[in-house]
């Protein structure tokens, strides 16, 4: 049960050296998750003109993102990961392809999420390796995997919550920045200019993601679907050449979520790769080039959608859970 | 080098004697913390009061030049008052310093600086307590008890070294044996208590899942006040032992010697009980040799520098973290 | 919100809303009258127990502390017990450089400080930072602890319990005096036999003190506010907002923790250089650990992350057990009793950071919001 085994005194520091513990968590999102996202998903209390309109005509593509080679982008080979004695990944394959959109689907709990963790740098496989652009990632740290080009967003939101919308997606550009305190005491040439960079290319992912009038508001003060589409705005800062998306449309009413799936389109077409999370099988049929699926950590069948929505594996794994109940 | 080969278990029935007092104190650190994530930062004065405790009764009852049967009757009252007055303060402090905060869910810096200031003002009160007295006139007669308030106070009790056996060369006093004797009872009792009784339970449910705990009926602010009322008792059994090898306490006794506890604890692991008990006597005995290589001056040096060079290869500590999940 | 910080973002808000020049001449004026505070040595504010330049010092100095403190309690979140040990270190590198075992003049020793303590900021944070934020307050504790143990033994560098005296003042130029006024009740008379020198540093005169430690508090701001408004306080602000998401969106979150707690350390050192030159001896008294604990309480009295807030709280703090010499004996049993109180009844410090305050509104805002929705 996330969060309210901590302390009385609202220990939320995370620690260095347990594992990081809203990541793990994430595991099993229970009811209190859900009710939370819908306490604050009430759109309802804001003006109808203030609703976000994500303006899609923006150009937010990346010169060195958008004509990477084609070929196999990230590789996930034979990795498994155990949790003393839950095996959450076990022997799980698969590639996703420079340009594409790969939906990762499964019931709750399959490992999805741990799948990310794994390719984020937050878990280290006890067996097997992911590979980006061909090497294997190693013992690299989180951040580092980042500004190796690979960005995330949460199942379970983590803003910077008392930070602005701009202040949080120029901290995701500052990943491609090096200005150090010697710059910044001195405002030396190189401070200035990527000040100037970030405070552009952040600007302009918030109007892409239509928050361009939330841009002044604290993180934690935004309507619920803002704050997802904030935290996609802020990974795409971070000029990834694959953009991870965990559940980004949970807690979305079926118009809001068909809405994000066409910016998802959108983000694509822009030059970037997708790696989509969903448990919800129904939505990515239509989005993804691709399917892979979990179920207890073990991939059942990866294909083309048409393929996946046939498969009797697949099926079977979805009749096995009430998918509505997640 | 030498100093330490040829009083190798002079320094180390020292150690473990200083060691047990840490080892007392660090147990209400890692209480605390176990069930609550907060430094108990006043708890120092917890300590320091159950040894003015003491000494006051004593005094009170005229237990000075008392012998034999008498003497022994003293000793206990003496462990039986500090524990009383500590499990008091502790209480109180939880209910004044740490009670209101939880009850507004502030971040656990504010605590701390809550238990800050609560410790300031424990230690100030004990330094300016000749200060009511004189308002009413009535220093004069309680001059032993408030006089120069923050002077050393002395044990009023005439305790005779008497040397009882030998291990190997050292040759073990009386007082050794009281503290360690005592200390190691204390802690059987505690450990037992915890592991099994239905208090003791609730006490690790409550360190390893508060929510949970709650679900299971537990009542997490009796268990609160538990914690503190026994880690104050064991940081007043410390006092009685600290004033039988010291002889003297002052208003401000407790503050190094509580960082060195909270470094035991922290050295054990933290929130694991019988982790702060090997933190305590580890912590101990590498203080006294390390007062043997390098001299006594050093020997504070030696502790906090061992402190850093464990966390450093083992962060949670020598046995690990958790109140939960240690058997104790 | 609280009187004080309503008071204090009040004035802030006027202040923003004048014209640039309107700006300009009030800050001009403002800062005048901070300068000149001693020389006015105006009723009621001044300490008529001690000699008020040298009050008006140790707030600048402690002022200075409190800005070095506050970059890595309130920026980068790092709960520092031991800063009194890097103040110590500051203080020292000055006595045993321009002192005890050279005659290093005292501008070469400032900056021999200043990286001396960077240093030991480094090696005491590389490998402590590491492990999780309550182990730090312990470890900085009991470092605290060592650098105030090692001043007593290690007589041969330090002279132990001695002390360090004949410590190098800053070269002066002595170019002309300045004439105090002195005040009868409430009319003021200048009083041309006593001046200060501009700029005499000597033992007589605390004033040109505080001018130079005052100067130092306003550069120390400006850059502060560089250092903040940069990729560098953004990271920080993240980091200690949420360490992991800070560290998956690219921040090097230990690098930057260490660059917060060396930083901090460094001013840290600048103070205690300042300390020394300032009262020309200092022995292993002047840094018990007792002083690390009150620099807490300035930090998160004024407001962590706040940096005027700060400031102020450092400045209140040290004046007024000045001013109110009488109940000195029970000053700290007030403050501890204060910080009880603000714990419990003002938690977000006195003047709480800007944002805090602007997201409280918000809430607010919201709040009013859904219950209108909710009876609609
Ligand atoms: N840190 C962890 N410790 C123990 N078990 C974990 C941890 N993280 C994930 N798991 C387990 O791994 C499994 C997969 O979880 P997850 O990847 O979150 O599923 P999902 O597909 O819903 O995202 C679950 O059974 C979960 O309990
Ligand atoms: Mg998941």
């Amino acid at each position: 049960m996330p969060d309210a085994t901590k302390g009385p005194a609202g220990d939320s520091r995370p620690d260095a050296n347990e594992p990081p513990k809203d990541l793990a968590d994430e595991a099993s999102v229970t009811k209190a998750d859900e009710h939370r996202g819908t306490r604050v998903d009430d759109d309802s209390v804001l003006p109808p003109d203030e609703e976000a309109v994500p303006d899609t005509s923006v150009d937010i593509s990346v010169e060195e993102v958008a004509h990477l080679p084609k070929g196999k982008m990230l590789e996930v080979d034979d990795v498994t990961l155990r949790f003393g004695g839950v095996t959450a990944l076990d022997g799980v394959s698969f590639h996703i392809n420079t340009g594409e959109i790969l939906g990762l689907i499964g019931p709750n709990g399959a490992g999805k999420t741990t799948c990310f963790n794994v390719m984020t740098g937050v878990y280290q496989p006890t067996s097997g390796q992911a590979r980006f652009m061909g090497e294997p990632l190693g013992k690299r740290q989180k951040f580092q995997i980042t500004k190796l080009g690979i960005a995330r967003t949460f199942q379970n939101i983590r803003l910077f919550h008392n930070m602005t919308a701009m202040e949080n997606v120029l901290v995701g550009a500052d990943a491609h920045h090096s200005t150090g305190m010697g710059s910044a005491l001195l405002r030396l040439p190189k401070h200035k200019a990527e000040e100037a960079e970030g405070n552009d290319r952040a600007y302009e992912l918030l109007r892409f993601m239509g928050l361009e009038k939330r841009a002044d508001e604290l993180a934690r003060n935004l309507p619920y679907g803002d704050q997802r589409r904030l935290e996609i705005a802020r990974a795409l800062a971070t000029n990834p050449k694959l953009l991870c998306l965990d559940e980004p449309a949970a807690g979305f009413n079926p118009a809001e979520k068909a809405r994000l799936m066409e910016l998802i389109q959108t983000i694509r077409e822009q030059g970037y790769t997708v790696l989509l999370i969903e448990h919800d099988m129904k939505l990515v049929m239509g989005v993804t080039d691709r399917i892979v699926v979990l179920e207890f950590g073990k991939k059942i069948a990866e294909g083309l959608p048409a393929e996946i929505q046939d498969n009797p594996a697949v099926i079977a794994a979805y009749l096995g859970v009430d998918e509505d109940a997640s | 080098m030498d100093l330490l080969l040829s009083n190798f278990w002079a320094y180390t029935i020292g150690g473990l004697a200083f060691g047990a007092i840490y080892a007392l104190i660090a147990l209400g650190y890692t209480l605390v913390y176990g069930v609550l994530r907060l430094i108990n930062f006043a708890h120092s004065e917890v300590f320091m009061w159950g040894s003015f405790a003491a000494v006051w009764v004593l005094l009170a009852l005229g237990a000075k030049g008392a012998t034999g049967l008498g003497l022994v009757a003293f000793l206990i009252i003496g462990f039986a008052a500090a524990m009383a007055v500590s499990a008091a303060v502790a209480l109180g402090l939880e209910f004044v310093a740490y009670r209101p905060l939880r009850k507004r869910n502030s971040p656990p810096l504010i605590a701390l600086i809550s238990a800050i200031g609560a410790s300031y003002v424990l230690s100030e009160a004990m330094g300016l307590r000749d200060k009511p007295f004189k308002w009413f006139g009535a220093d004069d007669n309680l001059a032993d008890y408030v006089g120069r308030p923050r002077e050393a106070s002395p044990l009023p009790l005439d305790v005779p070294t008497v040397r009882l056996f030998y291990i190997f060369d050292y040759h073990v006093s009386n007082i050794d044996l009281i503290v360690l004797g005592s200390a190691i009872v204390m802690m059987v009792v505690l450990d037992q208590f915890v592991q099994r009784s239905r208090l003791g339970r609730g006490i690790r449910a409550v360190a390893q899942d508060a929510e949970a705990a709650a679900l299971m009926g537990v009542n997490r602010d009796r268990v609160i006040r538990l914690t503190f009322v026994i880690g104050g008792a064991m940081a007043g059994a410390a006092a009685m032992m600290y004033l039988l090898k010291i002889g003297v306490t002052r208003y401000n006794a407790g503050f190094l010697l509580g960082v060195k506890a909270f470094t035991a604890a922290v050295l054990g692991g933290i929130g694991n009980l019988r982790g702060a008990l090997l933190g305590g006597f580890v912590l101990g005995v590498a203080e006294s040799y390390g007062s043997a290589l390098f001299g006594s001056n050093w020997k504070d040096v030696v502790a906090f520098t061992l402190l850093v060079v464990i966390l450093l290869f083992r962060p949670t500590g020598l046995l690990g973290e958790s109140l939960g999940k240690a058997r104790a | 919100m609280n009187p004080v910080s309503s008071f204090f973002h009040g004035v802030a808000d006027r202040f923003r809303a004048l014209p640039r020049w309107g700006r300009l001449v009030v800050l001009a004026v403002v800062v005048v009258l901070v300068y000149f505070l001693p020389i006015l040595n105006p009723p009621v504010i001044t300490t008529p127990d001690s000699d008020f330049g040298a009050v008006l010092f140790l707030c600048a100095m402690y002022a200075l502390v409190a800005i070095g403190l506050n970059i890595v309690i309130g920026y980068a979140g790092l709960l520092d017990l031991g800063y009194i040990g890097f103040f110590a270190i500051g203080a020292y590198t000055v006595g045993v450089l321009g002192s005890a075992h050279a005659k290093v003049p005292l501008l070469l020793c400032i900056p021999a400080a200043m990286a001396v303590t960077l240093i030991s900021g480094v090696v005491l944070g590389a490998p402590t930072l590491r492990v999780r934020g309550d182990y730090l307050a312990i470890v900085t504790l009991g470092f605290g602890e060592i650098v105030r143990l090692i001043l007593v033994n290690a007589d041969k560098l330090t002279n132990g319990n001695r002390g360090i005296s004949g410590i190098p003042t800053p070269p002066s130029l002595d170019l002309f005096g300045v004439p105090h006024l002195v005040w009868d009740g409430f009319v003021a008379r200048v009083d041309l036999d006593n001046q200060t020198r501009f700029i005499k540093f000597s033992v007589v005169d605390s004033i040109p003190y505080y001018w130079l430690a005052l100067t130092l508090v306003f550069f120390v701001l400006f850059l502060d506010w560089r250092m903040q408004n940069s990729r560098v306080g953004r990271a920080w602000e993240a980091t200690r907002e949420d360490e992991d998401a800070a560290e998956l969106m690219g921040v090097p979150t230990f690098r930057f923790k260490l660059l917060a707690f060396a930083t901090g350390a460094a001013i840290g050192g600048l103070s205690g250089a300042l300390f020394a030159t300032k009262q020309q001896f200092i022995n292993p008294d002047n840094f018990t650990i007792l002083y690390s604990v009150l620099f807490v309480a300035m930090v998160v009295v004024g407001g962590q992350g706040n940096r005027w807030g700060v400031v102020v709280a450092a400045a209140l703090l040290t004046y007024l057990p000045e001013r109110f010499r009488d109940l000195s004996d029970a000053r700290f049993l007030l403050f501890g009793l204060a910080l009880m109180a603000l714990a419990i009844f003002r938690p977000q410090g006195l003047m709480p950071a800007r944002r805090n305050v602007r997201a409280k509104r918000a809430d607010e805002e919201t709040e009013v919001l859904e219950e209108g929705a909710a009876h609609a």
